[in-house]
């Protein structure tokens, strides 16, 4: 199968030996449907052993793989009637974030995501999925525009981060980040986010302060990509896999630091190998949660979300501090 | 509760102006290029004349050659832009524990503290300025690179909530590295924790001046540094959100000296003003003091 990832090597190896001996019995008119069979177990034993133990860093794989669905497949699977709309209204249309109004079980929504290319040409014209200002800026336009509509939001992340470059921080890409966290804060409306691939620092972040928050089974959240730790923490970017392990960013990490709400299965082998049943599981979840949430008020619904964020952290506090500061200070003021 | 606990004023800005030095120690083998009895004089990292600490120091560490503002700690920074002695400190108990078992971070701690001589990278706390009473945080880039983890996190919002019930103006003086690594998805959260308080604390009509130190980067800078009601920054800070080396990568173009400073980002039009270090007390005093009345006429 195309996009088999290292982990899955013995997969793949079986898989042949099977078609092989398959082909050797047409070939020579022997029935070998036994041998296959029993060949055909242990190969879904062994799919059951590998895809029951993916280790952090083949989800980082698995969440990076480029077959997998990306923010307007899953758009096109779940929502009817979805019209895209463009642009930020201050600088132009970052095609990194796509964004528009859909409806989801016959209910009209805002649907906004990152946006990665499905080939070469596509990534250069979405930058990957990396928005620059005018990204963030048109998410949160749209989300605006659905608080005044009374529409709730659902947001996919998918993006490696915000686009490091200097056209991005010429227009203020701490600025736009950080005023989406601010506002999203503040929204009205039901707000359910959904991890699809990679949730990359603040570029994930600035479109999922929700009250919910959720992950696709393989996807990872994390503060920096696990190649930019490694490289910061042993000065080799090659060692990913082993700051993936030490980061915890893998769906049900942070379901036990209860920074999501829940985990959405994929279907065996990960997303891309049956985009249907894992837009229909998402949507599934999606609706259960908009459900819950639908009792709110917009100010319950504010409060709601507060709460979520504002008890995330873990720290210890002591009675006094140590002293660590001496008698005179050396600086006065003038 | 806080009064009995942090009466007790500590007094503040007591660094040897050694340390600036500690890390510019040549390599071993490298010739020491001059002979200085430690601490008596300091060299400026920017033009590299050497001054007396003393005068350095009596010059709020702005150089008198080249007017490069070398970098301040918090109880530094506290010293010279709080009205002496007007200064209590919030949470000064809390400290960051080691929630993933990330490898090294323990001892990393450990070893930031006895370095710096403080338990985290933020001092928070009330005092005044010219006067007008303020909620102030103080980040401190001496401490693990500024980073933003939980209690970084946590003391800012405190402060922030502090400030919203008693309407009181909020003054945080930015300078970090960014999040920190260490307590990954936790550190990345408080930025939504952080500028989820900044909103409430707008909505209650309180004023917040951001003041961004060199350097602000990262996930400081793309959450509470950047929401001021009035951003402000000292002379050359770097201010921004991609590190300069990754940026040099993704575009494989060298950028220019003076890009991500305070002057850049005035430019593009993400600064209210830069301010000289010796004008920081006033123009926060009068800022401030132009807030005092609310409607009017």
């Amino acid at each position: 199968m195309a996009g088999d990832l290292p982990f899955e090597k013995p997969l793949v190896e079986m898989r042949k030996k099977i078609a092989e001996l398959k082909q050797f019995g047409v070939e020579k008119e022997i029935d070998f449907s036994d041998e296959i069979a029993r060949l055909e177990e242990r190969y879904r034993l062994l799919e059951e052993e590998i895809y029951s133990n993916i280790s952090p860093s083949q989800k980082m794989h698995l969440a990076r793989h480029h077959g997998r669905p990306t923010s307007l497949d899953l758009i096109g699977l779940i929502f009817t009637d979805f019209i895209e709309l463009h642009g930020d209204r201050l600088f132009g249309d970052d095609l990194a974030v796509v964004g528009g109004i859909g409806k989801l079980e016959g209910i009209p929504v805002t649907v906004i995501g990152h946006q990665r290319g499905k080939d070469t040409k596509d990534n250069i014209a979405r930058f990957f999925g990396s928005p620059h200002p005018e990204g963030f800026r048109k998410a949160l336009r749209l989300m605006q525009q659905a608080d005044k509509f009374r529409r709730p939001i659902i947001t996919f992340i998918d993006t490696k981060g915000a686009y490091p470059g200097n056209t991005a921080e010429e227009r203020g890409q701490s600025e736009a980040i950080a005023r989406n966290l601010r506002e999203m804060s503040g929204l009205g409306v039901p707000v359910v986010c959904v991890v699809i691939g990679e949730g990359g620092s603040g570029g994930a972040l600035a479109m999922a302060v929700g009250n919910r928050v959720l992950m696709l089974e393989h996807a990872i959240y994390s503060v920096i990509s696990p190649n930019g730790a490694a490289s910061i923490l042993w000065k080799d970017a090659s060692k990913a896999d082993q700051a993936a392990e030490a980061m915890k960013i893998t769906a049900d990490d942070l379901l036990a630091m209860e920074v999501i709400e829940e985990v959405i299965p994929e279907p065996k082998g990960g997303a891309h190998r049956d985009y249907e049943s894992t837009a229909s599981a998402i949507k599934d979840v999606i609706v259960r949660h908009l459900h819950d949430l639908a009792g709110l008020d917009a100010d319950e619904l504010k409060e709601d979300r507060y709460r979520k964020f504002r008890k995330i952290g873990e720290f210890a506090e002591s009675q006094a501090a140590e002293e660590v500061f001496s008698e005179e200070p050396a600086l006065s003021p003038e | 509760m806080f009064k009995d606990l942090f009466q007790k004023k500590r007094k503040y800005a007591t660094v040897p102006s050694q340390r600036l030095e500690q890390t510019k120690e040549p390599a071993e083998g490298e010739r020491p290029k001059r002979e200085i009895p430690e601490g008596l004089m300091s060299k400026c990292p920017k033009c590299g004349s050497i001054q007396y600490s003393k005068e350095l120091e009596k010059n709020l560490k702005v150089c008198s050659e080249c007017g490069h503002h070398l970098r301040l700690n918090a109880p530094e920074r506290i010293a010279v832009t709080l009205d002496p002695g007007s200064f209590i400190e919030f949470d000064a108990g809390m400290k960051s524990v080691d929630p993933l078992g990330f490898p090294g971070y323990s001892t990393k701690l450990e070893q930031q503290q006895l370095k710096s001589g403080q338990i985290d990278a933020v001092i928070t706390g009330q005092g005044s300025i010219g006067g007008h009473p303020v909620i102030a945080a103080v980040m401190n880039f001496e401490f693990f690179t500024g980073s933003m983890g939980s209690v970084v996190g946590e003391k800012i919002t405190r402060a922030i909530e502090e400030a919203t019930e008693k309407k009181l103006p909020l003054i945080i003086f930015s300078t970090s590295g960014g999040a920190r690594m260490q307590e990954s998805i936790l550190s990345l959260m408080q930025m939504a924790k952080t500028s989820a308080a900044l909103a409430r604390f707008g909505e209650s009509g309180g004023l917040y001046i951001s003041v961004i130190t060199d350097p602000t980067t990262g996930g400081v800078s793309a959450s509470f540094a950047t929401l001021g009601d009035i951003n402000i920054a000292e002379p050359g800070a770097v201010f921004g959100f991609a590190g300069r080396i990754v940026i040099e990568q993704t575009i494989r173009q060298k950028l220019p000296d003076d890009f991500q400073t305070a002057e850049f980002n005035l430019q593009h039009g993400q600064l209210d003003m830069v301010v000289h270090r010796k004008e920081m007390r006033s123009t926060l005093s009068k800022i401030l003091e132009l807030h005092d009345v609310k409607g009017g006429f």
